[in-house]
Parts: structure tokens; sequence; C-alpha cells
């Protein structure tokens, strides 16, 4: 085996470091006793008390939540449509603007897709709340899931498709029964994608929420404006420990399912 | 063939309505007026009166938000400082992000999807609490501060916090996965004999590394430059938690016109010249992509 040499051991430890600490300092001082969050005042879980007290938070990560799993569905279905139009549907008429309009969102600054999807629906008089909410974040994580499913799809074999159908299989069965079951990791991976998105957003939601939702990031952001607080500071624990432990446990899945897949392939073949 | 018009058309529809008709809406308002209604601009289209409500409505229509725009220096200082504050970042990410897309490239194998893990971790959390972490850290009292004074390097403390350099470190920080990523594919795929065939024809390490390594790194730098300039440049929320009243950039100044100001006409023309402002960025971008697509057929 290689070793690595001083520069590059310095390089990824620096590297690593830079990444990591601000989000490590973060986690150690919403521990912090003190409402001072520079100063240390001894361990106490003080803050995540109050934040589960705190209606207003927990008001808006309920709509956070709503807004994600509705949002990511419909991004997910319309996303993996788009797919099988970009991959597999050839020509047809407008196929460049379809194409046009599916990656466009990808480059899109959120301010400006916010604004229009905004105008849009006071044009349209639809009241805001969390249906404008989910409706735009469908609309730019829809690109996202597009983009992921028809990777794997562009390297699907159509062959077994094809082979369902001679064998009498419907369309729709044989959809369901070797086109998903082959593309669903991306399909999944997609959806998960979606959901952080839709988690994480601040810009799109802010011009698309009215008074009577407010998102978990809107709140966050109207409450930092002001300055750090701790109570932000447990909530930001919580969030970055759901999220290592849904990314770890997701690529462990994904990694197994791989392994099974290619014994599945083996079997077959033996 | 009906399975297939629902297949194109339902995702086709989506897009269609919720986003071209939206850019139809925005370009239409900034070509409105300022008016003190709801919603805040004339003229809006009155189909009531048939078509010569439509030609009226036509008529009203004219570049008088963009003329504002180009008279008044706040915006050009706007555009100009965010493109500057875009580059700058985009270098500084390449130079952090380049010896660390180098060492994974080189780190034995077994490591590398564990290091490709802790790349990728950052950009699962969130892009707000990576931007909130920097702001405990950089304030006066914050632990930057603490920690250079206890080591006697400073005497008072540094003003980081509300600066352009704070909005520099959170680009850095938040968009430093777009740039390891790209680079460290190109890395790894690169054939290590090449260096070693430089070296045997008498090149020193360094100049083997500058012309072997690097220019077959150019493609994933180049990609990752994109990544990282293209939403830097319309970027709201760094500057707007990390940077000072100062910091100018397009996507502040838009959000500012359109809930403080209320001004919705002069907001979309702001969004309409971002848009403008990244079509060339954008292009370069997808002829890049194509060209490594191409490449590596």
């Amino acid at each position: 085996m290689k070793r690595l040499s001083w520069f590059n051991i310095v390089a990824l430890t620096l590297g690593f470091a830079f990444l990591y600490i601000p989000m490590l300092i973060l986690i150690v001082y919403s521990f912090n006793a003190s409402k001072l969050v520079t100063v240390w005042a001894g361990f106490s879980t003080r803050w995540y008390g109050e934040l589960l007290r705190n209606e207003a938070f927990l008001d808006a990560a309920w709509v956070t939540l709503r807004v994600g799993v509705f949002s990511s569905t419909i991004a997910t279905v319309l996303g993996t449509m788009a797919a099988f139009v970009m991959v597999r549907a050839g020509r047809f008429y407008g196929r460049t603007l379809f194409s046009g309009m599916i990656y466009a969102p990808l480059v899109m600054p959120e301010v400006i897709t916010g604004l229009s999807l905004l105008l849009l629906f006071i044009a349209v008089g639809l009241e805001r709340g969390v249906i404008t909410i989910v409706l735009a974040h469908a609309t730019f994580s829809m690109c996202y899931v597009s983009v992921v499913v028809s990777s794997r799809l562009a390297t699907f074999d159509e062959s077994l498709e094809q082979a369902a159908l001679d064998l009498g299989c419907t369309p729709w069965d044989a959809f369901k029964s070797v086109t998903l079951p082959i593309i669903a990791p991306a399909v999944i991976a997609g959806w998960l994608l979606a959901f952080t998105l839709s988690l994480d957003d601040l810009v799109i939601a802010s011009f698309t929420a009215g008074p009577s939702a407010t998102t978990l990031p809107i709140k966050i952001f109207s409450s930092v404006r002001l300055g750090v607080s701790p109570e932000i500071n447990a909530l930001s624990t919580i969030i970055i420990g759901i999220v290592t432990v849904g990314v770890i446990s997701a690529s462990l899945i994904s990694k197994r399912a791989i392994v099974r897949q290619r014994q599945d392939e083996q079997a077959a073949v033996g | 063939m009906l399975a297939r018009r629902v297949l194109i058309g339902v995702p086709y529809l989506w897009l269609l309505v919720l986003f071209l008709v939206p850019f139809g809406i925005v370009l239409k308002i900034a070509l409105s007026d300022y008016a003190l209604s709801i919603p805040p601009y004339t003229p809006t289209m009155d189909f009531s009166q048939g078509w010569s409500g439509v030609k009226r409505f036509f008529a009203a229509l004219d570049l008088e938000n963009f003329w504002f725009l180009s008279e008044d220096d706040l915006y050009w200082k706007a555009y100009l400082s965010s493109l500057r504050i875009a580059l700058i970042s985009t270098f500084l990410t390449l130079l952090a992000g380049f010896p660390i897309a180098y060492a994974m490239a080189r780190a034995p194998q077994e490591w590398r999807p564990a290091l490709m893990m802790l790349v990728i971790l950052p950009f699962w959390t969130s892009f707000l609490i990576r931007v909130y972490a920097w702001m405990g850290i950089l304030s006066n009292e914050g632990f930057l501060n603490q920690a250079l004074m206890g080591l006697g390097v400073i005497g008072t403390p540094l003003t980081l916090l509300n600066t352009d350099i704070a909005v520099y470190i959170g680009i850095v920080y938040t968009y430093l996965p777009f740039m390891i990523l790209p680079v460290y594919a190109t890395l790894e795929r690169m054939d290590e004999s090449l260096l070693e065939a430089a070296e045997d024809l008498g090149c020193s390490r360094l100049s083997a590394f500058w012309s072997v390594t690097f220019p077959l790194a150019r493609p994933g730098m180049v990609a990752g430059c994109f990544l990282v300039f293209i939403p830097a440049l319309g970027e709201f929320v760094i500057p707007s938690l990390l940077g000072g009243s100062g910091t100018l950039m397009i996507g502040k100044v838009l959000w500012e016109e359109f809930f403080a100001n209320r001004d919705w006409p002069v907001a979309s023309a702001v969004a309409i010249v971002l848009l403008l402002l990244l079509i060339v960025p954008i292009i370069l971008f997808q002829r890049n992509e194509q060209k490594q697509r191409e490449a590596n057929r």
C-alpha cells in the first residue's frame, strides 16, 4: 500500500477541520448553560427543553415536515416521468424547450425563482400558504430528481423490459415489476434529495409563504438576524444529528442493495 | 399512444405553468410602472374591455425601470460588487478545494468512500445552519477572536463579522463540496503512470505536477468554478447574515426592493438583469460539460 505524503496528510487534516470544526463548535455550545453563547458556563440541556416548549418553533417544524413530504413526493413522481421523457421519449414537439426547463431551475438563483412564483400565485389569486410552498418546492426539486433518475435510466438495459413484454406483460406490469425495482435506488435517492432541499430552503419559501404558514428556515432566519442564540444552536444540533444518521444509514442501505443485486445477478447467470 | 402523451404532457404542463409563465409575469412587471395599489404596479391586464384593453396594456409597458437601474449608482455598484465577490470567492474556493481533492485522489483506495462521505455530509446539512455557525465564530467576542487573543497574536479583537471577508469565508465554506467533487473526479481517473513517465524523462516532481496533473485536472477545476460562481452571484443568505450594510449583492438588493421597499417593478427588473448576467457563465458551463462528455466517450 502506498503511503500518503506529508503534504496530503496536512491538506486532508486542514480541509476536514475547516469543514467540521464550525459545526462541532455549534454542537458543543448547544449544551452550554449560559445564555451568552460564546462563554462556557457548564453542561446543560436547558436550551433543548426551552426549544421543545417553544410553540412557534414546533408549529414551524410541523409545517416544514408536511411541506417536505408532499413536495418531495410530487417532485419524485414528476421528476421520474421527466427522466423517462428525457431518456426514452425520443423526438417530440418542443423537446428543446422541455430539456431547457428541466435544467434551468438547477442554475436559477433562488431569489428569481421565488419572486417569479410569488408573482404567479398573486396573478392567479391563489392564497399563499402551505399549498403554494408545496407547489414551489415540487417545481424546483423535480428537476433535481429527474437528473438523478435519468442518470440511472441511461445505463438501464432495455432488453429486460422487452423480455417482460414478450412474455406477455402489459407495459404497466413490465414497468412495475422490472423497471421500477431496478431504478428504485435512484428514485429513493431523488426523493431524499428533494426532501432535504425542501427542508433547507429559505429564500423560495419566504417568497411563497403567506403570513399563515412559517417554515423552520424562515423562523430560524428571522431569529438569527438578531444574533446568535443558544436555542438555535440546540435546534441546529438536532437537525445535524438527524441528517447525519439519515445520510449514513441511507448509504449503508444502498451499499447493501448493490451487493445483493450483484449476488442475484451472479446467481441468475450461474 | 395515450400513455406516451400523458408521460410527456404532465411534467411539460407543470413546468410551463410553474416555471415559464412566471418568467413572463416577471418580465411584464419589470416593464410596468410602480403604483400605490394592490398589487403595487400598473397596468394590469384587463380582458373585460376586450381588444382595446389588451392594446392599452401593451402600450403602457416601457423600459423605464431599466433606465432607472442604469441611472441609479446603487444598482451598478451592486452588480459590480456581486461579480467581484463571486469571482474572488470562487478563486479562494479553488485554492482551498484543490489540495483536498488532490489528497483524496492520492489516498488509499479503501479510504476513498469514507472521505467522499465526509465531503458530501455537510452538503446535506442545512445551508442556513452552516452559515449561521460562522456568526458565532467571527463575531467580535467570537471563537476566532478568543483563540487569537488567547494565543497573543492580536491585542484587540478583529472586526470580521459584517464585512466582505466574512462573506468570502461563508461562500468558501458552504460551496467547498461543489469544488472538491468535480476536481476529485478528474484527478481520480488520472493514470498515475503518466507521472512516473514524466519523472523518468527528467521532470522534477513539481514540474511533473504543473505539466501533467494540473492540465489533466483542468476540466474538473473549470466545472467546479462554475458550480461555485453561478450560485454565489445570486446569493442572498450569506451576504445578509455575514455581510455588513456595506456588502452589496444583487440577491440582497432584489430582496430588499421587494420586501422592504415593496417596489415590485424594480425588483423584477433587477431579476431580469441578474438573469442576463448569468446567461454567459451558464452557457460556458454547458459547453464545458458537453466537451467533457464527448471526451469521456
